[in-house]
């Protein structure tokens, strides 16, 4: 009925002209740089997508928190086995799928089959190699063998690549998701808006505050600035652009949100090319680069530096930045000793501006250090296929984004950081299987150390997480931990 | 004539396979892997393998071409990769869209554009003339994006009077016109800079001939000679023009499209081609061939009405 009225309103207002600017209080239009072209985080991985659908429209057993503890979710407890090889996942009886069919462990089931069948495209399949098998020991039970013990598998059960779908609605995902969550998919106008509306069914309905969310897909950094400031928009979550934020800052009707991301900036080398099989050498470059050089120039000052590679928010974070200061006497003579002095290095840089403006300064330190360094802005489908498949370059510079994700540098040769080391594999190995998270950290430490020790990369900052939001809006997560942001407790006064 | 249409419209068709070959070929030798841009950094080799099958990217080259060609041919340009919906179905959401913007920039350019160039070839030598031919070249230096920048400021920001960007659809008219004003206004600026330059030179050329002369001499008056009399025969030059402007306003839109987020066919051109979505980058070229040589052909057709001399020679 309020919304049939809202509606007539509408139609009224239009009908005289008059201009109905004025959203009603539980209606959040949040700004996006990336636009999705599918709807299903269990078929491809744009990060918008994950953004918008994961732990609203669709959920997993587990959830991530904003800290980053794993909390239940469509699971409401679970035991393990002393192995630590069985799962045994309690299921909520209050879900339903948007389309009003009942939840149960088969769609459970039907879920991590999909994902883990021969035929399957999830991006992330990886994840579910440890599953041995999954069975229903009844309706509302799920029992989840392990091969191997993963320490991170509760964290993985509650991402968007391990979402709970129905085999009655999983085809039609991709433009019309159904799926368990707080929020139904409502309109989505490729290239413009997608609209959510509040699930009314679902079990936490009155813990949510909005009605209506609304993403408008705005790529142009000038075009969200002038979005924002005309006050189409609520949030900016991603704002694509450090050096606009001042305005911002200035101007009392908004917050400058200054958050952290699970993504490591990385001036990544390829270590099976020489010279950078070469330890010297790949110490030598630590020791040109200047991070808050760096961070000034291309970040604006709003990044932290890294010395390894592991987020400073996470629990087992290690100070690496002072290991190789910034000396570039002694850079030129270690390049010098290493016979690489005035050789060219070639930097391929994929379109981010944190990276592209990274790359120019990193040049800069480099050629102080006697290195000829060539710049090479090259396109995403550039990157992915020649620098990250085929392993054609000498350094780049990409931030990864993925949570938990020391183990790129047990990915061995293949790899495109051309990184083989036993000693790191093992000592991957040991964390990935560590259930207990003392110990884990521990490990974790000593993982930052070595890597640092071995001056795999050059280590740069973390990605910050960049928000502009209207004063109204509360509640929205400040960081990052998952590539998700639950709207549940977002609320707009 | 119907000779002329014969050449016309086998250029048109040869136009048409040339740049399906070649958009074919770029697309495939261009490095990038359209599953890999799909699935990312995580994806393992097996998914990958999947999803190529699912594409049909392991099917010969030469089969792909082919088989695209015939479903063309009968009307379905396929299966968008990166969207997973009919490529058909993708051009049909964004088409109202562009048209609507060329459209509308084209009507505005014109009027810009003729009433400018008419008034300056009229007070030819005068300070009218240098004020409008100044800011003219003022409109072909200024880039079309730094202007909607400025134009989405003042309108939007400060104003508050339309939109900073966004089109809902044609569901609602008032709302979608008010959308289309600054980005109309930005995309015509600029394109009838350069059509009143083309304008003027061409009133005047035909201002110095005797029968604007005897029309004069005849007591007609100013506005009627340089409305029924100078600018029926300047048209030639400026139907040319248009013909090149209205693609380079299809065409336009990319930018355009990207400062005001419309959700045009120039935005979609530019994700496809990110995305290494062949299918959708494939059909959208060929579209945008069409329109070019659509309007080149239209202009040939014009040149005939215009200048009845021309007949004689086709």
């Amino acid at each position: 009925m309020h919304i049939q009225k809202s509606i007539q309103f509408t139609a009224f207002a239009l009908a005289f002209g008059l201009s109905v600017t004025t959203a009603a209080a539980a209606d959040l239009v949040i700004g996006m740089q990336q636009e999705p072209t599918s709807l299903d985080p269990t078929s491809d991985a744009t990060a918008s997508i994950d953004g918008m659908m994961t732990q609203n429209v669709y959920e997993s057993l587990t959830i991530v928190s904003e800290n980053g503890e794993v909390q239940p979710n469509l699971a409401t407890s679970w035991e393990v086995s002393e192995d630590g090889l069985t799962y045994t996942f309690a299921l909520t009886d209050a879900a339903q799928f948007h389309d009003g069919t009942a939840f149960d462990a088969q769609d459970v089931i039907f879920s991590f089959n999909r994902a883990m069948a021969e035929d399957s495209v999830n991006p992330s399949k990886g994840i579910f190699k440890p599953i041995d098998s999954v069975t229903a020991l009844d309706a509302r039970t799920v029992q989840i063998k392990l091969k191997n013990k993963d320490a991170f598998f509760l964290f993985n059960m509650g991402q968007g690549d391990s979402a709970i779908v129905a085999s009655e609605t999983v085809d039609t995902n991709n433009a019309k998701p159904v799926g368990t969550g707080p929020f139904k998919f409502d309109s989505w106008t490729r290239g413009d808006r997608l609209t959510l509306v509040k699930n009314p069914d679902h079990r936490d309905a009155a813990m949510v505050a909005l009605d209506k969310v609304t993403y408008r897909f705005i790529s142009d950094p000038a075009a969200a600035t002038a979005a924002m400031m005309a006050e189409e928009l609520d949030a900016f979550p991603g704002f694509p652009a450090p050096e606009l934020l001042e305005q911002f800052e200035a101007d009392p009707r908004f917050r400058v949100n200054l958050g952290s991301t699970e993504g490591e900036v990385i001036l990544a080398m390829n270590n099976a090319k020489p010279p950078f099989d070469n330890i010297e050498v790949r110490r030598a470059i630590s020791t040109a680069i200047n991070r808050d050089e760096i961070i000034d120039g291309a970040m604006y000052g709003k990044a932290t530096p890294i010395g390894s590679f592991y987020p400073p928010h996470g629990k087992a974070y290690v100070d690496l930045t002072d290991a190789y200061p910034t000396d570039t006497a002694k850079a030129k003579e270690m390049f010098e000793a290493a016979g690489v002095v005035g050789t060219t290095m070639t930097l391929r840089v994929p379109p981010f501006p944190y990276a592209t403006r990274s790359a120019e300064i990193i040049q800069a330190q480099l050629s102080d250090a006697g290195i000829d360094a060539k710049v090479e802005n090259v396109e995403w489908g550039f990157w992915i296929d020649e620098i990250y498949k085929k392993q054609n370059y000498d350094m780049t510079i990409i931030a990864h984004t993925s949570p938990n994700d020391m183990g790129n540098f047990a990915r061995g040769p293949k790899y495109f950081y051309g990184y083989d080391d036993p000693k790191m594999t093992a000592l991957w190995e040991e964390i990935s299987t560590e259930v207990d998270a003392d110990k884990r950290d521990m490990l974790l430490k000593e993982g930052q150390k070595y890597l640092s020790d071995q001056a795999v990369h050059g280590f740069l900052f973390q990605l910050p997480l960049l928000g502009v939001f209207r004063n109204e809006v509360q509640g929205y997560w400040s960081s990052a931990p998952v590539l998700y942001t639950p709207l549940k407790g977002v609320s707009k006064n | 004539m119907s000779y002329f249409l014969l050449r016309r419209t086998i250029g048109f068709l040869a136009t048409l396979v040339a740049v399906s070959v070649v958009v074919f070929a770029v697309m495939n030798v261009l490095p990038g892997d359209p599953a890999l841009t799909i699935l990312g950094l995580d994806a393992t080799d097996d998914a990958l393998a999947a999803l190529r099958d699912d594409l049909g990217l392991n099917d010969p080259l030469l089969a792909r071409y082919f088989g695209w060609v015939a479903g063309a041919l009968v009307g379905d340009f396929g299966t968008s990769h990166s969207f997973r919906v009919p490529v058909a179905e993708l051009i049909a959401e964004r088409l109202p869209m562009t048209l609507s913007l060329a459209v509308a920039g084209m009507i505005l350019t014109l009027i810009i554009a003729l009433t400018v160039g008419i008034y300056a070839a009229s007070h030819h030598g005068k300070p009218g003339d240098w004020i409008t031919m100044f800011l003219s070249q003022l409109g072909i230096a200024i880039p079309a994006f730094w202007l909607s920048i400025l134009l989405v400021l003042l309108f939007a920001v400060n104003l508050r009077w339309l939109p900073p960007g966004g089109f809902a659809g044609w569901s609602d008219p008032v709302a979608a016109m008010r959308s289309l004003v600054l980005p109309t206004v930005a995309l015509a600026l600029v394109q009838s800079a350069v059509l009143a330059r083309v304008t003027r030179s061409s009133a005047l050329e035909v201002m110095r001939q005797d029968f604007t002369r005897t029309a004069r001499a005849s007591g007609f008056s100013q506005r009627r000679i340089l409305w029924r009399h100078v600018l029926p025969n300047a048209l030639v030059p400026i139907v040319t023009i248009v013909g090149m402007q209205f693609a380079a306003l299809v065409t336009g839109t990319i930018v355009i499209e990207n400062v005001f987020y419309l959700p045009g066919l120039g935005r979609l051109i530019f994700q496809s081609i990110a995305n290494r979505d062949l299918p959708t980058v494939q059909a959208l070229v060929m579209l945008f061939a069409v329109i070019v040589v659509t309007a080149n052909f239209v202009v040939d057709l014009l040149y005939v009405l215009i200048d009845p001399r021309l007949k004689a020679r086709t």
